[in-house]
């Protein structure tokens, strides 16, 4: 064995420049594979984790992924909305420990912005039931009250008391601005690597003050809408009939995040949310709305992992490649390697050795490639993307990934060595040369 | 005059008959051949008239579909594969025309190389191979450390054929085959080269078969041969 390793090594370095070009081959095979892994899982982390501390969400009839990836991500919109009454009603269940209601619709230069009660941030939980937490500041207490995620307040070097103004509509190019009512900065949260801080947070009243201003004064629908039975109107007078537990009651919210105080009641409280019949309401639960989300982005998921895998096997092959080109002009070293002794097995396992080598070789640099790579991109993945790419969550499947690249590297082997150990001494040894 | 004990017979070839192809003239017709132990003997004939087949089937580098030839009482036409390499380090040192080192690997390490596949070689070749090694590289003319620590294809065409002889001697194998080891040397240093190999060979108690076709160089031989007289298919 130290025979067969010395030799190889020695071949290697003899050979170090095509050895070193097959090892950087696989290492950016290793590199890509392994890096998809963790960026596919980190992804997944931060989307399940983003809707972690919530039990159902509740919205108006739609689709689920659509209903969480608004409410949550705050991507696309939840439809119609839904009344204060059915908020009150959800908040009235017995079985529901809290309710938040969630009102959307505006961004502040590209990002969400969510009217919310201060609730919000005590309920929310992320990565693993942890609660929110402030940089600085604290949650919103006045009607210009706003909380901004880390990422906004680092983007734009935004500090506790900083003015800041929304615009209508989720676009990233703002061409209404709710410059009449600025919004205050008065806590900045911590990082939690999800949605969270690419958002804006303002007190509820606030938010909904803007819009009742927009629809009574500048919105050129607004009359329109009013010569018409105003349904916007209907729904304040019928809500005004009603409670006035609430500081502030809107006419209108998009989703109410719900927390119950028996997680086993959640599919009866779902379907009592379905039957409600004042208005058509979904109650969806995360986690299987992340399941229909992932088996919607699976084909794609499936293509980019199938495309790391054809790198990996490009490194491979090129493997093979170097080892099949070299064994032409190392038929006479193999044949002077067999005339003092060495079997032909012997020389089968010097090249799956070879092979072995330059496999694990690859797949160390492309582990420290990586590893390098990560924690020089970290802040940027985290800041720009919510993605906190960890090595850990992925330990078993990137062993079994490594494991399978390190098998395809010695079974690729195998072709150039039987070549080498169905050669007679005679192919390349003569004794006139 | 080397110690020859004719009772013993390292090499011993009869009916030997060899074609390249099944089915075309033999190139080699040999009834009887056979080297003492430690017996010096030069074949002499010219090009083409099966020298070097018969080296390569007495090393088992060919098979032989007719004959025997029986190597330090073994016959190697019966030995298959792995067992026929093992065979050939532990009891043949081979020196070819091109010397056919491992280029990479320094003059030390390419001596060493029998000793690291054959426990007979490493054994016979005393308490520290590498010692040996060394020894015979400085008998052979090449003491200087830094050449004995080069790769191979920086020496020059008589250093890289004296690592051959020491790679071939070490560990005293019983039969030294020798194709024309001369034949890239000018001409002192051929002289020179052949009395260090016989003198080796005589040294670690190894036949030698030296095949040439210069007949300049047969002088000190225990017996000279004539190819024509031994291959009767010439």
């Amino acid at each position: 064995m130290v025979t067969s390793l010395s030799l190889a090594v020695g071949s290697l370095w003899n050979r170090r420049f095509v050895a070193a070009l097959t090892v950087l081959a696989i290492a950016l095979s290793v590199f890509l594979v392994i890096g998809v892994e963790r960026l596919r899982v980190s992804a997944k982390e931060s989307f399940a984790n983003s809707a972690s501390g919530i039990d159902l969400i509740v919205a108006s009839r739609g689709n689920p992924v659509q209903v969480l990836m608004a409410t949550v991500f705050g991507v696309g919109s939840t439809g119609p909305g839904i009344d204060w009454d059915s908020y009150e009603m959800v908040e009235a269940l017995p079985q529901v420990a809290w309710a938040v209601p969630i009102a959307m619709g505006d961004n502040h230069r590209g990002y969400p912005v969510v009217g919310t009660t201060p609730e919000y941030f005590e309920h929310f939980r992320h990565s693993n039931g942890r609660p929110l937490a402030f940089t600085s500041g604290h949650s919103f207490s006045e009607e210009d009250g706003a909380v901004i995620g880390a990422e906004i307040a680092t983007r734009f070097g935004y500090e506790i008391g900083t003015t800041v103004v929304n615009a209508h509509g989720a676009g990233e190019v703002a061409f209404d601005l709710h410059d009449e009512a600025p919004f205050v900065v008065r806590g900045i949260l911590m990082p939690t690597g999800t949605a969270v801080d690419r958002m804006v947070f303002v007190s509820l009243e606030g938010f909904d003050q803007l819009h009742a201003e927009k629809t009574k004064s500048v919105d050129p629908f607004a009359q329109e809408t009013s010569a018409n039975a105003d349904p916007v109107e209907d729904a304040t007078d019928s809500v005004e009939a009603d409670h006035h537990d609430h500081a502030h009651e809107p006419d209108k919210i998009n989703a109410i995040y719900v927390g119950l105080a028996d997680r086993g009641a959640v599919l009866s409280i779902q379907r009592a949310i379905s039957e409600y019949a004042a208005e058509p309401l979904s109650a969806v639960l995360p986690a299987m709305a992340l399941i229909e989300l992932w088996s919607i982005t699976g084909a794609a998921e499936r293509a980019i992992v199938l495309m790391a895998s054809a790198v990996a096997l490009a490194g491979i092959v090129a493997m093979v490649v170097m080892l099949s080109a070299s064994l032409e002009v190392r038929r006479r070293e193999f044949a002077i390697l067999r005339s003092v002794g060495a079997t032909p097995l012997r020389i089968f396992s010097l090249i799956v050795l070879e092979a072995g080598l330059v496999t694990v070789a690859g797949l160390l640099l492309g582990l420290v490639l990586l590893g390098a790579l990560t924690a020089i991109l970290e802040p940027v993945l985290l800041s720009r993307f919510g993605l906190q790419v960890d090595a850990s969550a992925s330990l078993l499947r990137e062993g079994w990934l490594l494991l399978a690249i390190l098998m395809a590297g010695l079974a690729a082997s195998f072709v150039p060595a039987i070549r080498v150990y169905r050669m007679t001494l005679a192919d390349g040894l003569s004794f006139r040369l | 005059m080397a110690v020859i004990d004719s009772g013993a017979k390292v090499l011993n070839v009869t009916k030997l008959e060899y074609a390249w192809k099944k089915g075309d003239v033999p190139v080699l017709r040999i009834d009887a051949l056979g080297l003492a132990k430690g017996e010096r003997v030069f074949l002499r004939g010219p090009s083409g008239s099966g020298k070097s087949t018969l080296l390569a089937a007495i090393a088992g580098v060919v098979d032989i579909p007719t004959g025997s030839i029986s190597v330090a009482g073994t016959d190697v036409g019966q030995l298959r594969g792995g067992a026929r390499d093992r065979f050939r380090v532990n009891h043949i040192g081979l020196i070819f025309q091109m010397f056919n080192l491992i280029p990479w690997q320094s003059a030390l390490e390419n001596v060493l190389m029998p000793c690291r596949f054959s426990r007979r070689r490493r054994e016979r070749a005393g308490a520290d191979p590498k010692l040996s090694a060394l020894r015979l590289l400085d008998e052979l003319g090449l003491s200087d450390p830094a050449l004995v620590s080069a790769p191979a294809m920086s020496l020059s065409v008589g250093q890289q054929q004296r690592v051959a002889a020491a790679r071939a001697l070490i560990g005293a194998p019983e039969l030294i085959l020798a194709d024309e080891p001369t034949s890239a040397l000018d001409e002192g240093a051929k002289a020179s080269f052949l009395d260090l190999l016989k003198r080796e060979c005589e040294s670690v108690g190894s036949a030698l078969l030296f095949v040439s076709h210069d007949r300049s160089l047969e002088r000190g031989f225990d017996r000279v041969l004539e190819i024509t007289e031994v291959n009767k298919a010439w």
